[in-house]
């Protein structure tokens, strides 16, 4: 770990640096989460020509900081008019108008209230009628985007990001993957609880393809995610806890409440939360563009 | 932001800042309009990646489909069923004046009458020119002697040996007919219900002295509806519960519902009434105005047709006397009194004049906010005033400032 950071904003986009930042609740990590991504949109001052490129998770774990975002853009303080997004993940073969489609998830929690551009919008198509066209596509996509700036993310009891199960490859691109039976379970509360319904499949972003994001951020809150943020930052590098593999990307902040860390050393929490007046200034002051 | 809409070019109008009826509740949703159709705003996203061009706010207001009334007699001094030269000039009054009500749909209801009053008047659809009109409710001839109230016995036909082509010789055809109301004990009625059925007219019973059975029979060969229940009918009585007994009849075909009629101004039925009804079977309550020509006309006395007529509030009697001549309330008023008696919630008093007659009507595009459905709206607030009136999208009455 990295020694005590000089600056906020425009050392962070510089430095490298892995920050744990942890949050007394989850309101509170999701509205630091909130504003960190607000603040950096904003210090990029994206334009037509140059958007902010902003990879985006689904599931419980986001739903609050896409509200707190939501907000924002509602006060005026914040547009989405140049900023591109492209998603993590999707099921494959669940149409897209079905409730729990990753497509019906953002079109309902974010799209829907703010100003983007839909054609700014990319979310991989699970009905595509050659899937691993599709995920090359995805990959060309983000390419000619000119790369992700910041990718958000979350991660699962099993410790994967995005649909990365265990054992998927560290280098990994875009690609269809069989669901473990883990997050199958997980999962099945979205479906009435009936594990038949859920999709055993999806298209994701590979461990790679995050990893060539210029900045990660993770959300992780709740308690039963505990075990798997401890296997992330306090255990090695090791494909079977996928998340494990930002400890070697040049820019990673995980963004947690208390229960998070109910695995890790004191040692370790103690530390970062000792930090906590170092990243608070990457969120105060709150940037808007009515100051702009 | 350039467009982009592959479907169409046509442009999309957002209904922001407003309170949507759909799923039986009061959401908070924006309302997509394109064509005069509800837009999937999410598939308009996805699939077409195109936006709104307009936005129109209803700052808070509640949105609801627009009312659909299918027993209205006239109103504005116009009575329907008075056999005249221009009756379709009759109904475009009618048909404007009602968007202040809320109404977008309606059945030019036409009493027994002679046979030459019926040929004219058109299925069309509603714009800034008026509501549209769904088609004729036929209230007669073939109903009970006994229960005619208004209508001139006369005019009162049975079926003789012919059955629907009796039916046939009286209105000529039926091309823009939606109902028929008829006395299901009259001799050679039931084939008729199941005739008219079949042809797509909805068959509604009133003006009768049927018992149960006779009742249950007509809605065995298709009947579905009841036109202004209580009145014109036997009384609830509890070993023969007569018409009103369909209410909770357990001989009612699965996967059917029998609707009906109820003028709520609190002067046809009492409230009492009213909530006996509603909470028997609330699903199947539809809100009329059976209203006559006098509706819409500022109180005092006037003559009107052949009759005249004193109006006080909401009370039209026969001048010089006490006898109702006929209800005058107009529809918004019948929701929010309906609300008030019964103590239902607002979405319930919505759907009793929306959703209801257009399921009985069997109108899937119309008396809900779906996607695909008729952009038909009604601006409201919290205590059910009217705002505004939309047709197909387009704004055809706004409340004066």
């Amino acid at each position: 770990m990295d020694p005590v950071p000089l600056g906020g904003l425009q050392e962070q986009t510089r430095a490298i640096t892995m920050r744990l930042v942890i949050l007394d609740d989850y309101d509170l990590a999701s509205e630091w989460a909130a504003k960190y991504i607000r603040n950096r949109i904003i210090q990029f001052k994206p334009t037509a020509e140059r958007c902010f490129t902003l990879g985006l998770p689904t599931g419980s774990t986001p739903y609050s900081c896409y509200q707190k975002l939501i907000e924002y853009y509602r006060s005026g303080d914040i547009s989405f008019k140049y900023v591109k997004t492209f998603n993590m993940d999707e099921y494959v073969g669940l149409p897209r108008a079905h409730p729990e489609s990753y497509h019906s998830y953002m079109w309902n929690n974010f799209f829907k209230h703010i100003d983007i551009d839909p054609a700014n919008v990319h979310i991989l198509d699970g009905n595509a009628e050659d899937l691993e066209a599709e995920c090359q596509a995805y990959e060309d996509k983000i390419a000619e985007a000119g790369g992700i700036e910041m990718f958000v993310g979350g991660i699962g009891p099993d410790g994967h990001i995005a649909f990365n199960e265990p054992g998927s490859s560290l280098v990994s691109r875009t690609r269809v993957k069989t669901l473990a039976k883990d997050t199958i379970v997980a999962n099945a509360r979205f479906f009435g609880n009936d594990l038949s319904k859920v999709p055993s499949m999806a298209l994701t972003v590979g461990v790679g393809t995050v990893m060539n994001a210029k900045e990660v951020v993770i959300l992780i809150t709740g308690a039963h995610k505990a075990f798997a943020l401890y296997k992330a930052i306090e255990e090695g590098v090791n494909h079977m806890w996928t998340v494990s593999a930002f400890q070697q990307h040049p820019r990673t902040i995980f963004v947690c409440d208390e229960d998070a860390t109910l695995e890790l050393r004191v040692k370790t929490v103690k530390y970062f939360k000792g930090l906590m007046h170092v990243h608070n200034r990457l969120v105060d002051p709150e940037l808007s563009i009515k100051d702009q | 932001m350039p467009s982009n809409k592959s479907v169409s070019d046509a442009p999309i109008t957002q209904f922001v800042n407003c309170r949507i009826l759909r799923g039986s509740r009061l959401q908070r949703e924006d309302l997509w309009v394109r064509s005069g159709s509800i837009l999937d705003p999410e598939k308009l996203f996805f699939d077409e990646q195109g936006y709104a061009d307009d936005r129109v706010d209803c700052e808070g207001s509640i949105m609801a489909p627009g009312f659909i009334d299918v027993q209205i007699n006239g109103g504005y001094g116009v009575d329907f069923s008075e056999a005249s030269e221009d009756v379709s000039a009759g109904v475009s009054l009618v048909s404007k004046k009602i968007l202040q009500h809320g109404v977008t749909s309606f059945c030019p209801t036409l009493v027994t009458s002679p046979a030459a009053v019926y040929h004219k008047v058109k299925v069309h659809d509603g714009g800034a020119h008026g509501a549209g009109v769904l088609g004729l409710h036929l209230e007669g001839p073939f109903i009970s002697a006994e229960k005619k109230g208004a209508h001139p016995e006369r005019f009162l036909r049975t079926f003789q040996a012919g059955g629907i082509d009796d039916l046939m010789a009286a209105y000529g055809s039926l091309d823009n007919v939606a109902m028929v109301t008829l006395a299901p004990e009259l001799a050679g009625s039931q084939s008729v219900v199941r005739e008219l059925c079949r042809r797509g007219v909805t068959v509604s019973l009133g003006h009768s002295v049927a018992n149960l059975s006779q009742a249950e029979e007509a809605v065995d060969q298709g009947a579905s509806f009841i036109t202004h229940l209580f009145n014109a009918m036997l009384p609830f009585h509890h070993r023969d519960p007569g018409i009103v007994g369909l209410l909770t009849s357990d001989r009612v075909p699965s996967g059917r519902t029998v609707f009906y009629g109820m003028i709520a101004d609190g002067i046809h039925t009492n409230p009492a009434a009213l909530r006996i009804a509603h909470r028997a079977h609330p699903e199947g309550l539809v809100l009329v105005t059976d209203a006559i020509m006098a509706m819409g006309l500022p109180p005092g006395r006037r003559t009107l047709g052949q009759q005249v007529i004193e109006i006080q509030g909401l009370h039209a009697y026969v001048a010089g006397t006490k006898t109702l001549s006929g209800s005058i309330a107009t529809m918004d008023t019948c929701v929010r009194h309906f609300k008030h008696a019964t103590g239902c919630s607002v979405e319930e008093a919505l759907e009793a004049a929306s959703l209801h007659p257009a399921q009985l009507l069997r109108l899937h595009h119309k008396g809900n906010l779906d996607y695909g459905s008729d952009a038909d709206l009604v601006l409201l607030d919290d205590d059910l005033n009217l705002k505004a009136t939309f047709i197909s999208g387009e704004e055809v009455w706004k409340k004066a400032p």
